[in-house]
């Protein structure tokens, strides 16, 4: 039994939580949806002061920035005409939405198993250029197959990106940190490989052949359009595969023996192994799933509005780290990823494409975003500004906190 | 005494771990032979000096240093594979890449993953995490530039870089120290929250075009006139003084971190940091001097890419570079000329990707992803295990 346990280290009784998962079990005690709300206000405050230090007016600027998301279209929601801009935006926001749902999803499953991780951007990377790959190849498939195969392996891709970090973990103790910073990087250059002039993957239709993008994909791969022109980044049915997946990461989680393991791990791996659960497996397991969710958003967005993808693309894509933000915010639960996904897709739409502004510019609110979003991690990150939240709420008294956290204070 | 010691350092050069880097060094050799000044056109060369070398791995390995023989056994292997690559280049071609000059250039690419890997160091043996090296780095490399264009001095550049990157590594350190915060989460946060600030200022102060040319630069060494193109002229005679300043710094942190009672201290709040605070020692602010310290070094090192070298700005400028010096620090197992080794060797790599391209665009590009492969592999355990301080990332609480 103490040979499986080799790189878990028993946590020393005098230190506070330390595991990724006693921390998250202190935050999902600390004071319910307060801490969220009240991390992501924080955020936007002092984003806004920034932009008012900067001469710009905060509350105009945030107003032109949930217009660009195309958040008013509620003001007359039987309006759908996506030639319209409220409704053309809404459905720029939710196809950013969808991803980011995925992405979540990729570092908070992994979060509940104990583990961080932060190779999101990777497997979202896989998983796109073999969503690409499959999609300029097998032209001659049926529509539906030639989707699920694109699909299937895109998560598989992802599943196996990840599962290279969870098996060093396993196997040698690597911190999954480290390793999927790397695995990161190498997917990054791979990307420039694949698409740079005479790589794999580049050689665009009908278009000047040094041009260091990818080929369109074929239309028998394209998913279909429920909500806008399907020429014009419509809303595609990967919209409602995101939804499903946020029902399969709760199901998965709490109604299965697998996402009790994971869940029993992520709290205390010592005491997990002692119950006859085997912590190895379950971290590569753990590993590969997230690495499925973050590889099936690379696909979807490679088959539902992409249909290319280029060097220039590679270099400017961050929507897997922000999925980092994501699953803090939304405190790695299905709920709490939908409603974050929904506010960073409005916030990355809404500052950047779809920002019709004299009061800021888009490419100065571009970088807003970023600002709210390392604001929001920072925050959320930390756990005596969460406990002072919680104590403000009067919460302490009706549920007494763990000695770690009284020795906090 | 002395024939005692003797008898013990004779017995160390056949030792099975001593035959295990001789391996090493002749996989090594096979490949250098191959390439200028030598180039040898022959592939016999390559071919046995890398058998020799596997050998050498085979029978270090059959003898209990396992990892390091088979470490050997990869590089011979590797050896002969580069080896007679090269003899089958074109000699113009071999002389194109490996210049003198390719030296000057890994000292280049290799100084800002120094200044980091070092920065790193401070914070880790402290017991901080620091993912936010990158951050670090990038504000140095804005504000470096923005302070050498509005003062018109290299100096202040560089000194408003360091302070900003101080500022940052300040916000890791008290929500890492204070309050008690994820570090890894953190310092993510701080990457994030880097790379907003100095794109929006970017935007904001030169509306995202690039920083108008002819900024204050930091100055070269002149050791030898421009005239003299011999071998010590191309590949030291005309280095920046970030470089020589980092080669220093790499001794003076050597100095300060293993022989000096701040950094037995810095250490010890690194390795038990309750024990540390028993025997008088104050664990917070030695956790905060040292982090604030790695964002300093991680600045400095930004900002000679944009002041010292580039001499110009554009966005997210660091691209990665601080995720290698963190890469550089593991690989160098948390130690500073361990650390500088690796700096080289990845600095090494990024300049000859940069001159690859006179065999293959591919290659050039997948070379750059190889610091990153190496580091995996050393994280892995195949060439040595690489041991973080004990108390890493773990917050302290008084008691």
């Amino acid at each position: 039994l103490s040979e499986s346990l080799a790189p878990v280290t028993p946590p020393e009784p005098d230190t506070p939580p330390t595991t990724v998962a006693a921390r998250l079990d202190l935050m999902h005690r600390a004071g319910g949806l307060a801490v969220p709300v009240a991390t992501g206000i924080l955020a936007f405050v002092i984003g806004g002061l920034v932009v008012l230090a900067t001469g710009h007016n905060p509350f105009l600027a945030y107003r032109d920035i949930l217009n660009g998301a195309g958040l008013n279209w509620i003001a007359h929601p039987w309006d759908t005409d996506t030639a319209n801009t409220a409704p053309y935006n809404l459905t720029q926001t939710l196809l950013q939405t969808t991803t980011l749902i995925l992405t979540g999803l990729a570092v908070a499953f992994a979060f509940r198993c104990g583990l961080f991780n932060i190779g999101g951007q990777g497997q979202y990377f896989m998983g796109l250029f073999v969503a690409s790959w499959v999609g300029t190849s097998f032209v001659n498939m049926t529509r539906p197959a030639h989707i699920l195969l694109g699909i299937v392996a895109a998560s598989l891709a992802g599943a196996a990106w990840a599962a290279i970090a969870g098996f060093l973990k396993a196997a040698v103790g690597a911190h999954e940190v480290i390793t999927t910073i790397m695995l990161n990087w190498i997917a990054y250059w791979i990307g420039n490989y694949l698409f740079q002039q005479g790589g794999p993957l580049q050689g665009p239709a009908n278009k000047p052949l040094d041009i260091p993008i990818s080929a369109d994909i074929a239309h028998s791969a394209k998913l279909p359009v429920f909500w806008g022109d399907s020429d014009l980044q419509g809303l595609h049915i990967g919209f409602f595969v995101a939804i499903a997946a946020l029902i399969v990461f709760w199901a998965l989680l709490n109604r299965t023996t697998l996402g009790y393991e994971v869940r029993a791990v992520g709290y205390n791996p010592t005491a997990a192994a002692y119950g006859g659960i085997k912590v190895r497996t379950n971290y590569v397991r753990a590993m590969a799933i997230s690495g499925a969710f973050a590889g099936l958003a690379g696909g979807l967005d490679m088959l539902g509005y992409l249909f290319h993808y280029g060097t220039s693309d590679v270099q400017a894509s961050a929507i897997g780290f922000l999925g980092i933000a994501v699953a803090l915010l939304g405190r790695n639960t299905a709920v709490g990823v939908a409603i974050a996904a929904l506010l960073f897709g409005a916030l990355v739409f809404g500052t950047t494409h779809g920002l019709q502004s004299n009061v800021i510019d888009p490419s100065l609110a571009g970088h807003l975003t970023e600002l709210i979003q390392g604001l929001v991690v920072l925050f959320v990150g930390a756990d005596l500004l969460i406990i002072s939240i919680w104590r403000a709420g009067g919460r302490v008294r009706r549920r007494p906190a763990k000695p770690a956290a009284e020795a906090a204070s | 005494v002395s024939t005692y010691v003797g008898q013990l350092d004779a017995a160390r050069f056949v030792r099975p771990k001593a035959i295990a880097t001789y391996g090493f060094a002749f996989g090594v050799l096979a490949f250098l032979l191959a390439i200028p000044p030598v180039s040898a056109r022959s592939p016999v060369w390559p071919i046995l000096l890398g058998i020799i070398a596997a050998f050498a791995g085979v029978f270090a390995a059959s003898r209990g240093a396992a990892r390091a023989g088979w470490g050997a056994v990869v590089v011979g292997m590797l050896g002969i594979a580069l080896g007679v690559l090269a003899t089958r280049s074109s000699t113009g071609n071999l002389d194109q890449v490996f210049t003198a000059s390719l030296i000057a250039s890994m000292l280049v690419f290799a100084t800002p993953l120094t200044f980091a890997a070092i920065g790193g160091m401070f914070s880790e043996r402290s017991g901080v995490v620091n993912i936010g090296l990158e951050g670090m780095m990038l504000m140095g490399a804005f504000w470096g530039i923005w302070g050498a264009d509005k003062t018109g001095s290299w100096v202040s550049g560089l000194v408003i870089g360091i302070i900003s990157g101080g500022l940052l590594a300040l916000v890791h350190a008290f929500f890492a120290i204070h309050l008690r915060a994820d570090q890894i989460v953190g310092g993510t946060a701080v990457n994030f929250l880097a790379l907003g600030i100095t794109g929006y200022f970017f935007v904001q102060l030169y509306h995202g075009n690039n920083v108008p040319t002819g900024v204050s630069q930091i100055p070269n060494v002149n050791l030898t006139s421009k005239s003299n193109h011999g071998f010590f002229s191309e590949a030291f005679g005309h280095l920046n003084v970030m470089i020589w300043a980092a080669m220093a710094l790499v001794v003076v942190s050597y100095v300060v971190m293993f022989k000096t009672p701040l950094g037995l201290r810095i250490r010890a709040c690194g390795e038990h940091p309750r024990a540390a605070d028993t025997v008088g020692i104050n664990v917070y602010l030695l956790r905060y001097f040292s982090v604030v310290l790695s964002g300093m070094l991680a600045a400095a090192g930004g900002a000679y890419l944009t002041v010292g070298y580039l001499n110009t700005y554009n966005e997210n400028v660091t691209a990665g570079r601080g995720f290698i010096a963190l890469a550089a620090l593991i690989f160098g197992n948390w130690r500073p000329f361990g650390a500088f080794g690796a700096a080289l060797l990845f600095g090494l790599s990024t300049a000859i990707a940069f001159r690859l391209p006179v065999y293959s665009d591919s290659a050039a590009t997948l070379f750059q992803a190889l610091p990153y492969v190496i580091t995996l592999i050393a994280v892995a355990g195949v060439i040595g295990r690489s041991t973080p301080p004990a108390a890493v990332g773990r917050p302290y609480v008084k008691q």
